[in-house]
């Protein structure tokens, strides 16, 4: 498990318990934004807000990064993985992203780089961060919540979407709809 | 690439949805659910909703959360509503964790709207003119009747062949278990039946009964208090989940060791070396069906070390030698401790060959059951089995064999103790009496194999998917079928009496008539002349008990498809018919034998059954009990709650084998090798071991679950777990379609490579709609025609390369790793 991973646990933990909506500090906070201001009618489709993740550059193969999108309460991770995948982005088509809110009871998951899974430490469901977040075994009813992501020319990357509901959450876009 | 939903909200249930109380009528443990309905046009607010919190905020870990698998809608009193199914936090059997099948309760529910199991039967079906025409309950019915009469007039009633389940949840239940026993077994006396998953009419526990020990006998609770989890043949976190989480788990933090004696590591081994750690659980790798050894071994290290219970032996137990002999209907001798051990006892060297495993982990698991703790006091432990077992070698012997132990050690009515079967479905029976069946009971497949009966009802089984020698079987069940199909073809357009006439003919020339009754055109039902559709759980209103005894009434919340009704009231219908038709036949001696279903609801069939033995017990009374509900035995009502039993036994007394003298027996339970016919033969003369397992992502046969793109995305086809030793032995790659062949037959499924799995092992899903494991299972079966559905032994072989959808899906290991 990557230090990164440690401390986004702890992290998570510390949310938790506050019982907060506030993140706590994280690198990527300041670069989410939030969703404009809604007109009515709403559409038909959740608008989500664009965020900065990262660049390119400052991703390494197999190191995740902690991200939260698409707000400061939804914590996740961005990981390039050395191989194309499907959904993978970026010049080698290799890096994905994904929430770590287990999608069984919302516990904070960890990444095992060894075999490149997310592992929930609640009840033991493990996702596979190479195979779109397909539960490998678990009691989740969903694949794990895959971010979509887009790179421009500079190699920023940003997340502007997500595959399935969040945990705990009925709506993905919490705070843009208020 | 994985399976999404693209689903990024859900309405919100609003405060004034109605709730409905639901227990999970997928497996045994029955957890509890909150269903919200709501009308199509209303929705609540982030603030103002069913859960009464602020969903605006994001929800912590084990908080309360709707997810889409949750979400449907569908028709209530036909009009379109919103149903949300929720886990319920104040329910003591889960408190709030749902399950990958429970979870998606409300997914799997037809709708129109969603397009959610579209594949469930609407209307009654029957063979026209080559294909299945749809038409009316009284034409089919009144074909079912006219046709089981003649047949039965005409010959005896020992024509009539019966496949019901006999469980609770599902399609079972009392209400429905009544409904059909009532039918066959007071209306008529059907002795050529079967139940779902096995092929006789006959109990899957045959000896902890005759030895007093009715076989669910604890409390879920005992599992968090006790000192040793004895677990052989299951797999609980994949199927009792919430067991294994909500009560195992707890004992195991509360300091419990565990032992769990598996021929395969499996993720209930894992997960309990990471909640106790490693050297805390026990894991007793066996060779296959080598169980009894090991149980006698253990009983003769305890007995030996003095560590029995001779307080309870001498107060409950049996103590002058033979109770009962052996013979026909009893495989072992049952009596004293004393005539048992001559039978069983069993040295930790003969044990250790016979199980493969070494003797200091026998003596281990031995001092974990028994060895008392320091100070001298009894150490408690809760032994809990399943079909490893259950389906295994020698079932009648084995089963006895563990049950000696627990008995020898006082284990049995006490808290943190108990011995109970973990289950597969919750139960739910209520029948007449089963004994003119009798006992041994007839082999019903074979039976059936011998072209013997002329007609079939079929109730909510698919024995093409879960039966043994399944290949053989399906091969003269659709021969038989086809002859009257072909009847049925020639005599098109003909009279009600023409086509009664052709289909009788076709009986006696070795055809058979088929009747199904499922809720969805099941593979056998490829067979069916005539096809019922049933509702489910929550369709109706259904009560069932789960795995400590705990009653439930799980309302109705919806209306089921179509026109598709509760089989307590197509039963009732049959028996409307068949008194209709006997009487126009001018038997009215026999016709009157089928009066009394003037059934209404299913309310009037738990009425009619259940209530009469247990009078306290009501659906209003049951209501008000919740999702809590109220452990079996019920034997009073009180300020308003119905008052139940924790826990059996706990005066000591025994009673499950009718006894006088209350007192439990021991089981002679002598070793002797394979003892189903066939599979020392078949073991010798094939390379693999064919594990016949679970995965807590299928229910059952996966019969809704085939219709789920979230749980097909993951297994595409059955999955059979290799060594990639074997598989490089092979020459085949994660994913890739191999065969499995032997004398009986041939299957099929996808390689998942597993580095944990034994050299020639292999691991394959059961009752999957793309590869039956039981077409390669021998006939083989005990003397109460118990399967043995866990022996089989084939060799494999190659296919076909992975197919595009076998290639996306992840095959990595199943085992949680930090």
């Amino acid at each position: 498990m990557s230090k990164k991973c440690n401390r986004l646990v702890d992290v998570g933990r510390r949310q938790f318990l506050r019982g907060s909506a506030l993140a706590a500090a994280g690198a990527a906070a300041s670069t989410v934004t939030s969703a404009p201001a809604q007109a009515a009618p709403a559409n038909a489709q959740i608008d989500y807000p664009s965020g900065k993740l990262a660049n390119i550059a400052d991703l390494a193969v197999n190191a995740p990064m902690d991200i939260e999108y698409p707000d400061a309460d939804s914590p996740g991770i961005l990981i390039k993985l050395g191989e194309p995948v499907e959904g993978g982005v970026g010049p080698d088509g290799d890096i994905v992203a994904y929430s770590v809110l287990c999608p069984h009871k919302g516990w904070f998951m960890s990444y095992n780089s060894e075999d490149r899974t997310m592992n929930c430490p609640g009840h033991f469901s493990r996702f596979d961060v190479e195979a779109g977040g397909q539960q490998v075994w678990g009691h989740a009813t969903q694949n794990l919540p895959q971010f979509t992501l887009r790179v421009d020319d500079a190699g920023d990357i940003y997340a502007e979407g997500c595959s399935d509901l969040i945990f705990g959450r009925p709506t993905n876009v919490l705070y843009g709809e208020e | 690439m994985a399976y999404k939903r693209q689903i990024d909200r859900l309405p919100i249930p609003p405060a004034d949805a109605k709730v409905h109380n639901v227990t999970c009528h997928y497996c045994i443990v029955g957890c509890g659910y909150k269903a919200y309905t709501w009308p199509r046009n209303k929705q609540g607010t982030l603030t103002d909703n069913a859960f009464g919190i602020d969903l605006g905020e994001q929800q912590p870990a084990d908080g309360t959360w709707l997810a889409p698998s949750m979400y449907n809608l569908v028709q209530q009193g036909g009009k379109d509503v919103h149903l949300a199914v929720v886990p319920d936090h104040d329910c003591v059997v889960n408190s709030g964790l749902g399950s990958i099948r429970g979870a998606r309760m409300a997914e799997n529910r037809p709708s129109r709207v969603t397009g959610t199991q579209q594949q469930r039967l609407t209307d009654p079906l029957m063979w026209r003119n080559g294909v299945w025409q749809p038409t009316s309950w009284d034409d089919a019915l009144d074909l079912v009747a006219r046709v089981t009469a003649r047949v039965i007039t005409e010959g005896s009633e020992d024509e009539l062949v019966v496949s019901m389940f006999d469980h609770g949840g599902s399609a079972g239940g009392y209400e429905n278990t009544w409904g059909t026993g009532k039918l066959y077994f007071e209306s008529m006396k059907v002795k050529n039946c079967r139940i779902h998953n096995r092929p006789a009419y006959n109990s899957e526990v045959h000896s902890t009964r005759d030895m007093g020990v009715g076989e669910l006998n604890y409390s879920y609770s005992d599992y968090e208090v006790t000192d040793t989890i004895f677990m052989i043949g299951a797999n609980s976190l994949e199927t009792q989940t919430n067991l294994f989480l909500n009560h195992m788990v707890p004992g195991l933090r509360n300091g419990a060791r565990m032992i769990v004696v598996d021929p395969r590591r499996t993720v209930t081994v894992n997960a309990a070396e990471e909640v106790a750690g490693v050297e805390n659980v026990l894991h007793l790798a066996i060779n296959e069906g080598s169980d009894m050894a090991l149980f006698n071994a253990i009983l003769t290290h305890i007995v030996d070390n003095g560590w029995t219970d001779d307080d309870f032996i001498a107060n409950s137990t049996f103590q002058n030698g033979e109770a009962v002999a052996m013979d026909s209907a009893h495989p072992a001798a049952l009596g004293s401790l004393d005539m048992a051990m001559q039978a069983c006892r069993t040295s930790l060297e003969e044990a250790a060959e016979v199980c493969g495993v070494p003797t200091d982990d026998i003596v281990k698991a031995a001092e974990w059951i028994a060895k008392p703790h320091d100070d001298g006091s009894r150490r408690k432990c809760v032994t809990c089995y399943e079909k490893g077992i259950i389906w295994g070698n020698d079932n009648y012997r084995t089963i006895g064999a563990l049950v000696n132990v627990a008995l020898a050690t006082g284990n049995v009515g006490r808290e943190g103790g108990g011995v109970c079967r973990l289950g597969g479905h919750q139960e739910g029976y209520y029948r007449p009496s089963d004994a003119h069946v009798g006992r041994p009971a007839e082999y019903v497949d074979q039976f059936l194999i011998r072209g013997l009966g002329g007609v079939h009802h079929i109730w909510a089984c698919d024995h093409h998917k879960t039966t043994l020698n399944a290949s053989e079987f399906k091969r003269v069940h659709k021969k038989r079928a086809d002859l009257v199909k072909d009847a049925m073809d020639a005599a098109a357009g003909g009279t009600r009496e023409q086509i009664v006439d052709a289909i009788v003919s076709a009986i006696n020339a070795g055809g058979l008539f088929v009747v199904d009754v499922d809720i969805i055109h099941s593979q056998i039902g490829q067979n069916a002349h005539v096809i019922l559709p049933a509702v489910e759980s929550n369709e109706m209103n259904l009560t069932s008990m789960n795995g400590e005894r705990r009653l439930r009434l799980s309302e109705k919340y919806m209306d089921g498809p179509g026109t598709a009704k509760p089989d307590c009231l197509i039963a009732a219908g049959m028996a409307q018919h068949m008194e209709r038709v006997l009487r126009e036949m001018g038997n009215d001696a026999y016709a009157d034998q089928f009066k009394g279903y003037d059934w209404e609801t299913e309310e009037d069939a738990f009425m009619d059954g259940f209530n009469k033995g247990n009078p306290e017990v009501t659906y209003e009374r049951l209501r008000a009990m919740g999702n809590n509900g109220v452990q079996e035995p019920v034997i009073g009502f009180e300020n308003g709650q119905l008052i139940g039993v924790e826990r059996l036994y706990t005066d000591g007394k025994f009673d499950r084998h009718g006894r006088d003298d209350k007192r439990a027996l021991f089981c002679a339970a002598g070793w002797r090798g394979w003892q189903a016919p066939g599979k020392a033969r078949e073991k010798a003369n094939h390379k693999f071991w064919i594990n016949n397992v679970r995965a807590n992502i299928f229910w059952q046969n996966q019969f809704l679950d085939q219709d789920s793109d979230f749980v097909q995305d993951r297994f595409p086809y059955p999955f059979i777990e290799m060594n990639p030793d074997d598989m490089a032995e092979l020459g085949v790659n994660p994913g890739d379609l191999i065969e499995i062949t032997n004398d009986n037959g041939a299957t099929q499924g996808m390689v998942y490579p597993v580095t944990t799995a034994k050299r020639g092992h292999v691991a394959m899903v059961f009752g999957s709609p793309a590869g039956s494991q039981g077409n390669v299972i021998n006939p083989g079966v005990n003397e109460l025609v118990l399967p043995d559905y866990k022996h089989t032994w084939g060799d494999i072989r190659k296919l076909a390369d992975a197919t595009p959808q076998a290639r996306a899906v992840s095959f990595k290991s199943k085992e949680y790793t930090a």
